[in-house]
């Protein structure tokens, strides 16, 4: 595992093959993969206080290939990606999670999702007041409180 | 240089610290608040980046022990199958809470009389109405009075809207002949007292930009602090001492720069929550109070409630709100009260969930097995994305002297401080009662026509309630305060948070912690003149 604060250049290398196998590229919702650079770049910018655990998942996914990941030819890195998932615990649920999170900001991502490219705030969302008459046998059927003593 | 004394300090900025200060003002007496956090900049509130669902892994956690902010403690809670939520700031766990709005029943006060478990409360329902209402007219509530299974309440705004989940939900919930009503919220549905109106940022729990969700910093703290209410923020207690004659004097706190300075106070009035206060108390020990303040009944810390949540969502055809409306807007109260038919004694209150954003549904789906790695990811992320639907049941969790806070022996804040010890287990009444809400919201997921359907029973990282560890009640060998929130075994030292609570309800108790606060306040100021015979 590195030292310091970043990843080195051999876990880089095996994050960013597993990121395309979380999410691979689709030529059909028309989406980069997770290991496209753009999103590469933004969650090695991002990891922070993830670094640690994300360094302990790659650490242990480096220790289940026995060799950069990329290398492995597509059923044994599958294997790899299985035992991952089950043993990994924390660690790999961290990176899965730091992927994702990247993953679903990217613009091409969320254009293809049909979601506006804007944080929530300050334009906010419309919501339908929708149609009150559904209460109606609510208030039909009425009820009480259960009564209590008072002191 | 020794501080002049104050006439009161209270310990604690949030939900029922700021109610207490803001009723005492008109007292004109000298009072001083001392908060461990900091005022908030709503500037920097998750909803205005583009990441604002990544800060919720991170600096917006509703975790102390994931946030970890200097403001933060640590909980040691590993042996607890709930986790402690909290927040730390002026306006406290407010800043960061869905909002949702209901009052403990009548019933609730009563638990003891009328099923023959726990203990009654010392007061009723019918002494905090008053308190009640103020508090809503303060905090700011939106809602729809008339709700037949609830107490009559009069929200000064119009309810949220029903948005498409509501819809959704409130057609399934009429084709099984269920209870549901919009819920009382504190989210301002028009503009009210200076706050803008909700615009539905999506995601309100974790702070609100827009200030239309209620938090006492942006209620009660602007016009405490206009009625001359001192409030010390980056201050954290250590201790509260005590004179020869079992007095309480002060209070030893590390101010924003970490010196240690001693606040002497006529009244102390503590506020942090059914966690942080059987923590201060305990870490209060003197010769006199060997055992921690206020503790001769032994129960300083015990009895400790969480209100275990059963959480069950699913997936609809069509499209649900997800993330572009606040998250709670109907809860159910059709199993509220006891029905021994069903197994169990006491009841849980229902909010249903609108919905949730694009990360959030992926990190969560791909944990629980149901979106997958590879070439099908991104079909079913279609399915689920912005097709959520929720069922959260908030069980009545009955006060067991084991589900306790103590000590942690080796855990300690940044100021070196012992740190609170978490024991707890969720009792077999209640697994019966998160059992049969699980199966009731399959039943209502299934006739919306939800696949898909996931659950959380327990929600681990849902210990937002936390109740009962400094209990009332008129006996002292049985309780920790009197009625009327005073110590029994400290004549000038009063409790109104959560802690006070005898029995837990099956509600989202911060209606009533706050009516609670400002019922204490009132009963205060009608003594004053005899305020520690």
């Amino acid at each position: 595992m590195s030292a310091d604060n970043s990843l080195t250049r051999a876990q880089c290398n095996d994050l960013r093959t597993v990121a395309a196998m979380i999410v691979p590229a689709s030529d059909e919702y028309k989406v980069p993969g997770a290991d496209d650079p753009a999103i590469q770049a933004d969650i090695l910018a991002t990891l922070g206080r993830d670094t640690r655990l994300v360094a302990v998942a790659l650490d242990h996914l480096a220790r289940l290939a026995g060799q950069p990941l990329a290398e492995l030819d597509a059923e044994r890195r599958d294997t790899v990606a299985r035992e991952f998932r089950r043993s990994g615990g924390a660690a790999a649920a961290t990176l899965t999670r730091v992927v994702l999170q990247c993953y679903y900001r990217d613009d091409r991502v969320l254009r293809s999702l049909g979601l506006e490219l804007r944080a929530p705030f300050p334009k906010g969302y419309v919501l339908p007041d929708g149609d009150w008459s559904l209460l109606d046998p609510v208030k039909a059927r009425g009820g009480t409180l259960r009564r209590a003593p008072t002191i | 240089m020794t501080k002049d004394p104050v006439d009161v300090l209270i310990i604690g900025a949030g939900a029922s610290g700021a109610a207490v200060a803001w009723s005492l003002a008109e007292t004109k007496m000298h009072i001083l608040c001392l908060e461990q956090g900091g005022w908030m900049n709503p500037a920097e509130y998750p909803s205005t980046g583009r990441d604002w669902e990544a800060k919720f892994y991170g600096e917006w956690s509703s975790s102390p022990n994931i946030r970890a902010r200097p403001e933060d403690y640590p909980v040691n809670d590993d042996n607890s199958p709930i986790k402690v939520v909290n927040y730390n700031a002026v306006g406290g766990s407010t800043v960061m809470y869905t909002a949702h709005w209901p009052r403990l029943h009548p019933s609730d006060f009563k638990v003891k009389t009328l099923d023959g478990v726990a203990d009654d409360w010392p007061i009723d329902y019918d002494a905090l109405t008053p308190f009640f209402e103020e508090n809503d007219r303060m905090m700011g509530t939106s809602g729809l009075s008339g709700d037949p299974l609830s107490p009559l309440t009069h929200p000064p705004m119009p309810q949220q809207p029903m948005g498409l989940s509501g819809a959704i939900i409130g057609k399934a919930m009429n084709k099984l002949g269920w209870h549901w009503w919009p819920s009382d919220t504190t989210v301002a549905t028009t503009d009210y007292e200076g706050r803008a109106r909700c615009i539905n940022l999506g995601h309100c729990t974790p702070a609100c930009a827009q200030g239309a969700k209620s938090s006492t910093d942006i209620t009660y703290w602007p016009h405490a602090v206009r009625a001359g209410v001192e409030l010390r923020t980056h201050c954290r207690v250590r201790e509260i001492t005590t004179d020869e004659n079992g007095m309480a004097t002060g209070v030893v706190y590390y101010d924003k720069d970490g010196v240690e300075q001693f606040q002497p106070a006529h009244v102390v009035i503590i506020a942090c929550n059914g966690v942080g206060t059987p923590r201060l108390l305990l870490n209060s020990k003197s010769d006199r109070f060997p055992n921690g303040l206020a503790n001769s009944s032994g129960l300083v810390g015990k009895n400790l409630m969480f209100h275990p949540y059963a959480q069950i969502y699913g997936y609809v055809k069509e499209p649900t709100d997800s993330n572009r409306a606040p998250p709670t807007c109907l809860w159910s109260k059709e199993w509220y009260d006891t029905d021994l038919s069903r197994g169990f004694v006491r009841g849980y209150g229902v909010q249903f969930v609108r919905g949730a954003g694009p990360v959030f549904e992926a990190v969560v789906s791909e944990q629980k097995g149901i979106l997958p790695w590879g070439e099908d990811h991104h079909r079913v992320f279609r399915k689920l994305n912005g097709h959520r639907l929720g069922f959260s049941a908030i069980c009545e969790d009955l006060p067991e002297e084991h589900n306790q806070v103590t000590l942690d022996p080796v855990l300690k804040d940044s100021h070196g401080i012992p740190a609170p010890k978490i024991d707890y287990t969720i009792s077999e009444n209640s697994r019966k009662m998160m059992d049969h809400a699980l199966a009731r919201g399959r039943e209502v997921l299934e006739m919306a026509g939800a696949t898909d359907i996931c659950v959380n029973s327990p929600i681990p990282w849902g210990g937002w309630h936390l109740l009962g560890t400094a209990r009332m009640g008129t006996d002292p060998n049985k309780s920790v305060v009197n009625e009327w929130g005073r110590a029994h075994d400290v004549k000038n030292l009063f409790i109104v948070d959560g802690s006070i609570f005898v029995t837990s309800g099956g509600v989202n108790p911060t209606s009533t912690i706050q009516a609670l606060a400002l019922y204490i306040a009132d009963q205060m100021k009608q003594r004053l003149a005899n305020l520690f015979d």
